[in-house]
């Protein structure tokens, strides 16, 4: 079906929102609160719109988009409505840009761009630090959180914890940790999901502190080198220092929608960490390493199970497979154990 | 009082009691469900649409047509609801009913479910309420046991259970879809529309909601016909309303008055006009989100459209007088500082958006405002009204809005002149000495508690603006009138 927004036509699907059309077309319409994966919540009035013979104005994120449908996302109504939410949500909060991890990558700064405001209007006092650091890897700021609800929605609905939820009503209302914990003292296996749906600074990763601005780093695509899932990764990588310094699930993997467990998201400390073993080592006979290439260590560890399969015969030999591999390398170990060395002594670590 | 009265919702509130289900039987009680039960389910649809009954909670949506799209839809299971969270400051028509007559709730709840198709009923009533919570349940007891409510009732096939569910306190959850929500054991935050109860209500089936006082009137109109009942009112307002007057006539409580009455009327005529027969200055109708009116509007009748049209609305029918000693500037302020405290925090307008009206309305009564914050409070509150999600952002505004436009000199004297006409805004006073009647008692400035007043005994004594601070002490103490408030 055709719709028109802002005077041009556009292709839209029956079943999609005046939001999902723009979007698909590269048409910005101001939204904080809708997100593909939490669906529509209908709370931050952003995305506000007028449609013809329509009454007033229409949440985009909730009105489905009929043949012949009349759109405007920048009437003037539209866009005063739309600049009011805006800046009434920059006022009563406290979202200071020039340290937040979060710049360049904030959904609220994109929409106060969008809409030109260069500072809130409806600023009646200042706040007080409200912040939560109890958590080993995520950093709350309550001043920065507008109560969108996708945190709490994915915590609930898409990782299915359960541990987020609002408290408190009206402009008192915040995000609570079970029933009103410290994020660190709550049953938060800090997964990370919350932060990387969150739209502003209020929910930040706590080891991006400092680190590289979102635009400077590259996004490599690569897959979780933890447990056989295989989660895909969008790790941001600091060229300049060539290190990690954020990962993020991929949104559009098959696999894990862009969820990540607490070692795929925060456990990226061994890639570059001193202790990690980047060559094989042979023991010497006193007992020290050596660095050896892979074709020395292979020969030797080769010519030893052919010695014990011919000293002691094939049962004193055992396979001991890894979680962190795929389930085919997994098969492929199984399958040279029983074959080639002719053993059904596999097991495996269970555990990551 | 009862001059022009005309009692249908109330129309057993007083006359029998309530806790013997005997008098309400002998009041035509269970007629109407008894002969709806012998007729269609579409019949009763039929009746309650011709009828003209409209939703009394406040949408004034017609109720007949709330019941059809309910009855429409197929499904394994349908509830009725009773919105019972009364939560207007000042209104307790909704109480008088279930205290007075719970039986005539009970009963058309029922009928509701026969013309659905529902077999369960709630009650959604706020746990504040309990000597209604008590009333009701003996109601429901003695219902089940005379074989009205239950299994198979009066034999026709048809079985009907109603339970109470207690509601916390919270105004918006006399929202219909925050309500459910509440039911649900959820937040009580609404949710967009559609899809309507209609369609998916409680526990995600199709639910018809409808207020007590809306019920309360059923069994009336199918006992006497839809066309007695629509024979009463104006055009598109059928029947009677019941109002909680309230604020400064010289009779306050509970009236039912015909639809089409006029304010005048109510206040003059049955509320026996102003306390003190001092000036009449506004009416607020509608509860804590209707407009308030003025002189110019007291010919206008009572009903949904004219009220709108006044700015106003009808709301459950709180009804507040206010005189010349009001200030209407502190008026919606405090208004305001109710929905501000009552928003459910879930959209951006009505969370953040009746604060800011609130902290500009504490500027202006503070002496800070400028006419700038005027404008401001006007963009603010037709912004808040289109974007809010509920009907609890979408009119909070409203007293802002009606106080600018009919009571633009008060906030033109407060923001310019910084003076409180009705000298209502302790911000705005000033304390001083009238020197003649001075006689230098010094009781004023041993009461001062913030050594303000200066003076030897027996000499004219001195109040230092800069230290006052407002409090009235030494006016209350001052025996001579030698303390003027400006």
């Amino acid at each position: 079906m055709l719709v028109t927004i802002n005077g041009k036509q556009y292709e839209a699907e029956a079943g999609q929102t005046i939001l999902q059309v723009a979007k698909k077309h590269g048409l910005y319409i101001p939204s904080l609160c809708y997100h593909q994966k939490v669906g529509v919540a209908g709370k931050c009035r952003a995305c506000v719109v007028e449609v013809e013979g329509m009454r007033g104005l229409q949440t985009s994120c909730s009105v489905v988009v009929r043949d012949g449908m009349n759109v405007s996302t920048r009437s003037e109504k539209a866009l005063q409505a739309q600049k009011l939410v805006v800046d009434l949500l920059l006022s009563s909060g406290k979202h200071d840009c020039l340290s937040c991890a979060q710049n360049g990558k904030c959904e609220l700064q994109d929409a106060a761009y969008y809409l030109g405001i260069e500072r809130p209007t409806l600023v009646f006092s200042d706040l007080e630090p409200h912040g939560d650091e109890s958590s080993e890897f995520i950093k709350v700021d309550h001043n920065k959180c507008i109560s969108c609800g996708r945190c709490v929605a994915a915590c609930q609905k898409t990782v299915t914890n359960d541990v987020l939820d609002f408290g408190y009503r009206g402009a008192n209302t915040e995000i609570v940790f079970d029933d009103g914990k410290l994020m660190g003292k709550s049953t938060c296996v800090q997964c990370g999901e919350c932060v990387q749906i969150c739209p502003v600074g209020a929910l930040t990763e706590k080891k991006v502190a400092g680190q590289a601005r979102y635009w400077e780093t590259e996004k490599v695509k690569s897959v979780c080198p933890y447990c056989g899932v295989g989660c895909t990764m969008e790790i941001h990588v600091d060229r300049k220092l060539n290190k990690i310094v954020r990962v993020n699930g991929d949104e559009n993997s098959p696999v894990n929608e862009g969820m990540l467990c607490v070692k795929g998201r925060f456990g990226y400390d061994f890639v570059d960490h001193s202790d990690r073993l980047t060559s094989p080592m042979i023991r010497n006979d006193d007992g020290s390493f050596r660095k050896a290439s892979w074709d020395e260590a292979l020969d030797l560890v080769a010519t030893k199970l052919n010695d014990i399969k011919v000293k002691h015969g094939t049962d004193k030999i055992m396979g001991l497979a890894s979680a962190k591999v795929t389930n085919e390398e997994n098969y492929t170990f199984q399958k040279f154990m029983r074959t080639v060395i002719g053993t059904n002594n596999i097991d495996h670590c269970a555990r990551l | 009082m009862k001059a022009q009265q005309l009692k249908i919702a109330l129309r057993n509130c007083g006359f029998i009691d309530p806790e013997e289900i005997q008098d309400y039987i002998a009041n035509e009680g269970y007629l109407a469900l008894a002969s709806s039960l012998s007729g269609s389910r579409q019949a009763v649809i039929e009746t309650i649409k011709k009828s003209g009954l409209r939703g009394r909670g406040g949408g004034g949506f017609a109720t007949g047509l709330k019941w059809e799209f309910a009855a429409k839809p197929e499904a394994d299971r349908k509830f009725v609801v009773c919105n019972a969270d009364e939560g207007d400051p000042g209104a307790f028509m909704d109480r008088a009913v279930l205290e007075g007559d719970p039986h005539s709730v009970l009963e058309a709840m029922a009928i509701c479910g026969y013309a659905i198709g529902a077999d369960e009923g709630y009650i959604y009533i706020r746990a504040e309420y309990p000597l209604a919570i008590k009333r009701l349940r003996i109601a429901i007891a003695q219902a089940e046991e005379a074989g009205l409510l239950g299994e198979n009732i009066l034999n026709s096939g048809f079985s009907f259970k109603i339970k109470l569910k207690y509601g916390a306190g919270a105004f918006v959850c006399g929202e219909e879809t925050a309500l459910i929500k509440s039911m649900e054991g959820h937040r009580g935050e609404p949710v967009s529309k559609p899809p309507f109860p209609a369609t998916k209500g409680y526990r995600g089936k199709p639910t018809n909601v409808n207020n007590v006082e809306t019920f309360a009137n059923v069994p009336a109109i199918i006992n006497r016909g839809a066309d007695w009942f629509a024979a009463i009112g104006t055009e598109k307002s059928k029947g009677t309303k019941v109002f909680a007057l309230a604020g400064k006539v010289k009779k306050v409580g509970l009236v039912e008055v015909p639809m089409g009455t006029t304010l005048r009327q109510l206040i003059y005529e049955i509320g026996g006009g102003i306390l003190g027969d001092k000036q009449f200055q506004a009416v607020q109708t509608g509860g804590p989100s209707g407009g308030c009116l003025t002189v110019k509007h007291l010919d206008t009748p009572i009903d949904y459209e004219s009220l709108i049209a006044a700015g106003s609305m009808m709301g459950s029918g709180g009804m507040i007088v206010m005189d010349e000693d009001d200030c209407m500037v502190a008026v919606a302020q405090f208004y305001l500082d109710f929905t501000m405290e009552e928003s459910c925090g879930k959209c951006v307008p009505c969370r953040e958006g009746n604060k800011a009206l609130y902290n500009i309305l504490h500027k202006i009564t503070h002496g800070e405002g400028t006419m700038a914050d005027i404008d401001r409070l006007k963009e603010l509150a037709v912004v808040i009204k289109s974007t809010s999600l509920c009907g609890l952002g979408q009119t909070a505004p409203n007293p802002v809005l009606s106080t600018i436009n009919n009571f633009y000199d008060d906030y033109v004297q407060h923001i310019v002149d910084k003076k409180c006409r009705a000298k209502r805004c302790r911000a705005l006073l000033e304390y001083r000495v009238v020197e003649e009647n001075c006689i230098g008692c010094g009781a004023c400035k041993r009461a001062c508690p913030a050594d303000a007043i200066t003076g030897e005994l027996k000499q004219k004594h001195f109040i230092d603006q800069e230290k006052c601070i407002k409090c009235g002490a030494c006016h209350q103490k001052c025996k001579f009138n030698a303390i003027a408030i400006d």
